[in-house]
């Protein structure tokens, strides 16, 4: 399908996160976003006022009450007031609502964040409340225990090993060394059967988190950053909820949204992949076509941090901060949400040539 | 601001469901599929010609389900397409509306479902709003123990006599018997029923606030191209605007909010109106207390500040008079909270489509749909006319 649509220069200037840690007690949202909203803020020199558009994602089922984003609003300073929205989703799909805003021309700049914490709660039990809530949710089946399921399908379709998944963790924890907000880094023993065939090496870390980052168009974008991460191309596309209606051991989905973002047209040197499951890991990096050569998840990923309805957008913003450094010219980053990969986001994010 | 030339955005189908206490008879899936299908119908279009779905609803606590759009996808037809879940608290349906908007003057879609729905007799929204956290401000004793101490503050404000509030409320319900899809049909109402009705919150009656529904209101939005081939007149978006405010703070004005007022006159400036109450014929406005119309007059800049009250007493809000508000009978009529923004949206464009039936304003040709929510801090409002905007 030949990618058409909208043609405005859009980047990512600016990315922050919080350190993402087990528990934060002490914090109340606002507490946990508002530092990780100045840091982001300061990057650029942009005041809240000055900014185009502002929007947010998050859960009110991690925050165990209903309008939770109406508080963390307060840790934005909305006043005077400002043009902001909510997505119920992972703040990776903030920053795609906030990239259409400036595509219509009504800003040229945007504040995105996300953020989550899983502590309050049982995240395994909360996350069983997003399945279908008449057949499915009555039943309680936890997202590792669904993530399993996936996991089982590639070994028998002989996609992966036991081995090659605790292979995936391992990278990525060593990765993640490199990376000061991760919460788990270094040698983590690939443990016991959380659910078989994954082991507690192949499962994401439970924590709180934070991030945001700010989008510019064109030269507002040259203005604000030395080497603005382009947005290429960004899309996102949803499949079947039903388990039974879907080959696991496939990304539809995601290989759709890549064509879309464009992806294909060129190599990528980096690949920031939101797989909470070493075994997703697998099926994103088929479905995406990217070979030995390509750096995976070089912050460690979600298997060293996986802050809820953030940590797709940590994988745009490590992207995009790759590229601020120099050590990426073309990256893909990937965001997901629901039951073993239902939906997915994909952007392609390229730097100047230098 | 960066003056793209964005593509003209066209409402070419609405599809809502007969908005009720409990649909028993109906999933979550079944529900939002019947709107959809209605709209769909109403733009003779089909699943396969609809580019992306961009879904909104209230808190995930009033059905308690997260993140529904999840379940939704099948039955809506997303899946391979893109799906995106507004929540901006009862300003969603408005929000999810322009979020949907944006996509077709971007061009990054060319058509696009948008939906908005609650199912409240799933769960029990008292209870949806009602989960303490500890050192943050609760809801208050549902929307009603919040929102009545900034009726009485326009009351003290404005010398309004007490009258006013059931003026409005017997004016919604009875358009609201014209309307087919509203959930309250009082036929025996009166306007000395509604002002015997119980004191809930003081002054805010019984019959002066809102009920709880089920219900989806959906609309099918597209560019020039599709608005050519529509069977039935198209409604333009000619301005659209979100403005946010925090939720608590000492300067905070809760009878006039800032955003509000902000929000209005963007989509006044985009849609060239200069005088409100002369250029705009109809109304849709978020009314879910009584006394909220006049409130809103002021707000949106329909009266001068203290004068609300006074169109609203001298009937020039109602369906006959030279300003209808809520045609439709309004959210006093109907209202499934994450949809509620949405039906004022689409109750707009069906005024200038000129296929309102018996709630029809003749020869509305500009109406504004509006939308609030959290602590009145949420604004979602848009500008729909029967003629393609001017670029």
């Amino acid at each position: 399908m030949p990618r058409t649509g909208p043609a405005r220069e859009v980047a990512v200037v600016a990315f922050a996160q919080s350190d993402h840690l087990r528990r934060t007690d002490e914090l109340s949202e606002v507490e946990m976003v508002m530092p990780v909203l100045h840091q982001v803020l300061a990057q650029t020199g942009l005041k809240a006022k000055e900014i185009g558009f502002t929007c947010s994602g998050s859960s009110d089922y991690l925050a165990g009450r209903a309008f939770s984003f109406t508080m963390t609003l307060d840790g934005v300073g909305a006043w005077p007031p400002i043009s902001e929205s909510h997505v119920e989703m992972d703040g990776a799909w903030a920053l795609y609502e906030a990239w259409v805003k400036i595509q219509t021309g009504e800003a040229d700049t945007a504040l995105v964040y996300g953020y989550g914490k899983s502590s309050p709660g049982s995240v395994r039990d909360v996350l069983t409340r997003q399945l279908d809530p008449y057949y499915l949710a009555p039943l309680w089946p936890d997202s590792v225990a669904l993530a399993a399921l996936q996991a089982r399908a590639l070994i028998d379709a002989g996609e992966t090993d036991e081995s090659a998944l605790a292979a995936i963790g391992t990278r990525s924890r060593a990765a993640a060394e490199a990376n000061p907000h991760a919460q788990l880094s270094g040698a983590v023993p690939q443990g016991d059967y959380q659910v078989a065939p994954l082991r507690t090496g192949d499962c994401p870390p439970i924590g709180d988190g934070a991030a945001a980052v700010i989008l510019a168009a064109g030269d507002e974008a040259r203005r604000l950053c030395e080497r603005p991460a382009w947005i290429t191309g960004i899309d996102h596309r949803i499949e079947a909820h039903g388990l039974g209606l879907r080959d696991l051991t496939d990304s539809p989905s995601t290989r759709i949204a890549a064509e879309r973002a464009g992806v294909f047209e060129r190599p990528v040197d980096t690949a920031e992949l939101h797989a909470p499951f070493s075994s997703q890991e697998v099926v994103l990096r088929k479905a995406l076509g990217l070979g030995a050569d390509v750096a995976v998840n070089p912050s460690g990923g979600a298997l060293a941090a996986n802050p809820v309805m953030a940590a797709g957008l940590i994988r745009i913003g490590e992207a995009a901060a790759r590229i601020h450094r120099g050590e990426s010219d073309r990256a893909v980053a990937h965001a997901t949400s629901g039951p073993c990969l239902q939906q997915n986001l994909v952007a392609v994010l390229e730097g100047d040539p230098r | 601001m960066n003056a793209t030339n964005k593509e003209p955005v066209a409402v070419v189908g609405i599809g809502q469901t007969k908005h009720v206490a409990a649909r028993h008879d109906v999933s979550i899936a079944g529900l939002v599929r019947e709107a959809a299908a209605r709209a769909l119908a109403d733009a003779e279009l089909t699943w396969a010609d609809i580019d992306a779905v961009v879904i909104g609803k209230a808190p995930d606590f009033f059905e308690g389900v997260m993140m529904p759009e999840l379940y939704l996808a099948d039955a809506l037809g997303a899946v391979g397409k893109p799906m995106l879940r507004v929540h901006t608290a009862g300003s969603v349906g408005g929000s999810t509306a322009l979020v949907a908007s944006n996509l077709v003057a971007a061009r990054v879609h060319r058509t696009v479902l948008t939906l908005a729905f609650e199912k409240q007799s799933e769960s029990n929204a008292m209870w949806g709003l009602s989960l303490p956290v500890p050192f943050q401000q609760p809801l208050l004793a549902g929307a009603g123990g919040f929102f009545a101490p900034h009726v009485r503050a326009y009351m003290r404000r404005t010398g309004a006599p007490d009258t006013v509030g059931s003026l409005v409320a017997y004016k919604d319900r009875r358009n609201a018997l014209k309307n087919p899809y509203a959930h309250l049909h009082e036929h025996g109402i009166t306007l000395e029923k509604v002002q015997a009705s119980p004191m809930l919150w003081d002054p805010i009656r019984y019959s002066e606030t809102c009920p709880s529904s089920d219900g989806a209101c959906a609309m099918v939005l597209t560019g020039r191209a599709g608005a050519a081939r529509s069977p039935r007149r198209p409604a333009w978006v000619h301005g659209g605007a979100m403005r946010s405010e925090p939720t608590l703070f000492a300067g905070k004005d809760f009878v006039s909010p800032q955003a509000g007022k902000d929000c209005a006159a963007d989509v006044y400036r985009q849609a060239g109106i200069t005088d409100p109450r002369r250029e705009i014929d109809a109304v849709e406005m978020y009314v879910p207390f009584s006394w909220y119309e006049p409130m809103w007059l002021e707000n949106l800049g329909f009266a001068q500040e203290g004068e609300g009250w006074k169109l609203t007493e001298a009937g020039v809000t109602e369906l006959d008079g030279d300003l209808p508000v809520n045609p439709s009978g309004g959210v006093l009529s109907t209202n499934p909270i994450g949809a509620s923004g949405m039906i004022r949206f689409a109750e707009a464009a069906l005024q200038v489509r000129g296929q309102a039936g018996e709630h029809q304003v003749p020869d509305a040709r500009r109406a504004l749909g509006h939308a609030y929510g959290g602590g009145a801090q949420f604004f979602a409002m848009w500008l729909v006319g029967a003629e393609e905007p001017a670029s």
